[in-house]
């Protein structure tokens, strides 16, 4: 199973996260839109991921990702190494039911040489040579976030996190944690309609308080610097990782 | 006056390279450069002059954009960023970045975060700063072990970017993309030739005797201290915290 995750700043659902622990899964497939962190970190840590593309992986401030890191050194995930307007130009082609979307930039790299899947094609509009790559469709089954609220017909409101919207217009299905539900329809105010995600693409809501801790959620709260920084230091190990879990509440099955 | 701190003179330094630009992005973990980018702001705000936009990636004050993250590499595609910066955990002689790991791919002996978004603005982006604190020879390498963004391109490969200045904890280089390879542009306060030629794993040009990177006078010293210190808390509150604790 394909999985959109977004980038830490802009809504991740670490409520989601745990409970993915907690009922286990195998060999997921994490796209993260288009950098992960700490939830892509628990995700491998608690080893339900077989591939993860992305553009990078890292706690932040608070150092680099520990379980990922551990596992690229002995092998136990696949890696599809991307750049972050190659996700955006993977996820768009879907969004647009299209088999590719050219990019410039690309040519040169190492990420070009160990993606078989990204093809460089002579730009059939120049009239001389032209090389540019082609990212094909990046088409998750499902997409998971994080947001302020939703109404009660499922509409979801994202400001201007248009990753969210680029991650749900992609993804067959998109679940969201939220802080609250709201009683009036989000979509008749026209100053919250523009950053609305309908729930057109929505395949449920959650309710969630402080869903995205230790991450903080833009315009709610800031995020848990020492929590981040305790689990950085706690997740060096395998053995350290699992007692953190337990400790925040999380026993993997797997 | 007070003594100067290395990191100020890193600050002055990337304040003069971007001296002319109108939009300048720094991306997520670049404290040193959105300080730079700030401190140009309030030189050419002090002097009554046009200020540049500054696009702090991750930062609400300082983000302008509302299209969420791919709206950066629109930008830039569109002409209208002038100035990026790229770090990496090695950058080879001809302009490389290395921002994947070392010691082989993918089961890489020491993994770093990734690639982040860098070979797109390093290919579009006209003056891009390769900033690195560290210089050492296992971060200047003859060459490195992956390409995240390459230095330059072969021809007939469309691009309208690259590299123009390597700065480092020690010194200052400039790119000649024609060459292609740095020269050495000037040596920071207290190390000298023969220490930068020991610690970069790179041939390089350079003068017989280079010059010395410029230290910030009082006044610019004083926005930088005051100012600019205070900016970028909010996206950078323990580089902020660290740098004030260092004050003299």
């Amino acid at each position: 199973m394909t999985i959109a995750l977004p980038v830490d700043y802009a809504g991740v659902s670490m409520a989601m996260t745990r409970e993915m622990i907690r009922r286990g899964a195998s060999d997921l497939h994490l796209v993260c839109v288009p950098t992960g962190g700490l939830q892509v970190d628990q995700l491998i840590g608690a080893g339900l991921v077989g591939t993860v593309e992305t553009s990078a992986v890292s706690l932040g401030e608070a150092g680099g990702a520990p379980r990922f890191n551990a596992a690229v050194r002995d092998g136990s995930i696949r890696l599809k190494d991307a750049t972050c307007p190659a996700i955006h130009a993977g996820l768009m082609a879907a969004q647009k039911g299209i088999p590719f979307l050219p990019m410039r930039g690309l040519i040169g790299t190492d990420l070009l040489r160990h993606r078989k899947d990204w093809r460089v094609l002579d730009n059939p509009l120049a009239d001389a040579g032209d090389p540019i790559v082609l990212i094909p469709a990046i088409k998750p089954d499902v997409a998971i976030f994080h947001a302020p609220m939703a109404d009660r017909f499922g509409n979801v409101w994202i400001g201007r996190r248009r990753e969210l919207a680029a991650m749900a217009y992609a993804s067959t299905i998109t679940l969201v944690t939220v802080e609250r539900i709201v009683e009036e329809n989000l979509l008749a105010d026209e100053l919250t309609a523009a950053g609305v995600l309908p729930a057109l693409y929505i395949g449920a809501v959650g309710q969630a308080p402080r869903g995205a801790w230790p991450y903080g959620l833009w315009g709610e709260y800031p995020p848990d610097v020492a929590e981040l920084n305790r689990y950085a230091q706690a997740a060096r190990t395998a053995e350290g990782f699992f007692r953190y879990m337990a400790e925040v509440g999380v026993e993997a099955v797997s | 006056m007070t003594a100067i701190l290395s990191r100020e003179i890193l600050i002055y330094a990337i304040a003069q390279l971007l001296d002319g630009v109108k939009h300048v992005a720094v991306g997520a973990s670049s404290p040193i450069p959105a300080a730079g980018a700030m401190l140009l702001r309030a030189m050419k705000a002090a002097k009554g002059e046009p200020v540049p936009r500054i696009s702090v990636l991750g930062s609400v004050e300082h983000n302008f954009f509302t299209n969420g993250s791919a709206e950066l590499f629109d930008c830039a595609a569109q002409g209208r960023i002038d100035a990026f910066f790229l770090g990496g955990g090695q950058i080879d002689g001809v302009g490389n970045v290395n921002l994947v790991g070392a010691g082989g791919y993918p089961q890489s002996d020491v993994r770093w975060p990734g690639s982040f978004g860098s070979a797109y603005p390093y290919s579009v982006v006209p003056r891009v700063i390769l900033f690195r604190e560290e210089h050492s020879p296992r971060v200047l390498v003859d060459k490195v072990d992956f390409v995240s963004a390459p230095g330059v391109s072969e021809r007939g490969v469309s691009r309208s970017g690259g590299p123009i200045a390597l700065l480092t904890g020690k010194g200052l280089f400039r790119f000649d993309k024609s060459h292609p390879g740095f020269i050495l542009d000037s040596i920071h306060p207290g190390y000298d030739l023969d220490e930068i030629k020991a610690s970069t794993g790179f041939k390089f040009q350079h003068a017989d005797r280079p010059g010395r990177t410029a230290s910030p006078d009082g006044s610019t010293l004083s926005l930088l201290r005051g100012k600019v210190l205070d900016e970028p808390a909010g996206t950078y509150g323990e580089f902020a915290a660290k740098m004030r604790a260092e004050l003299p």
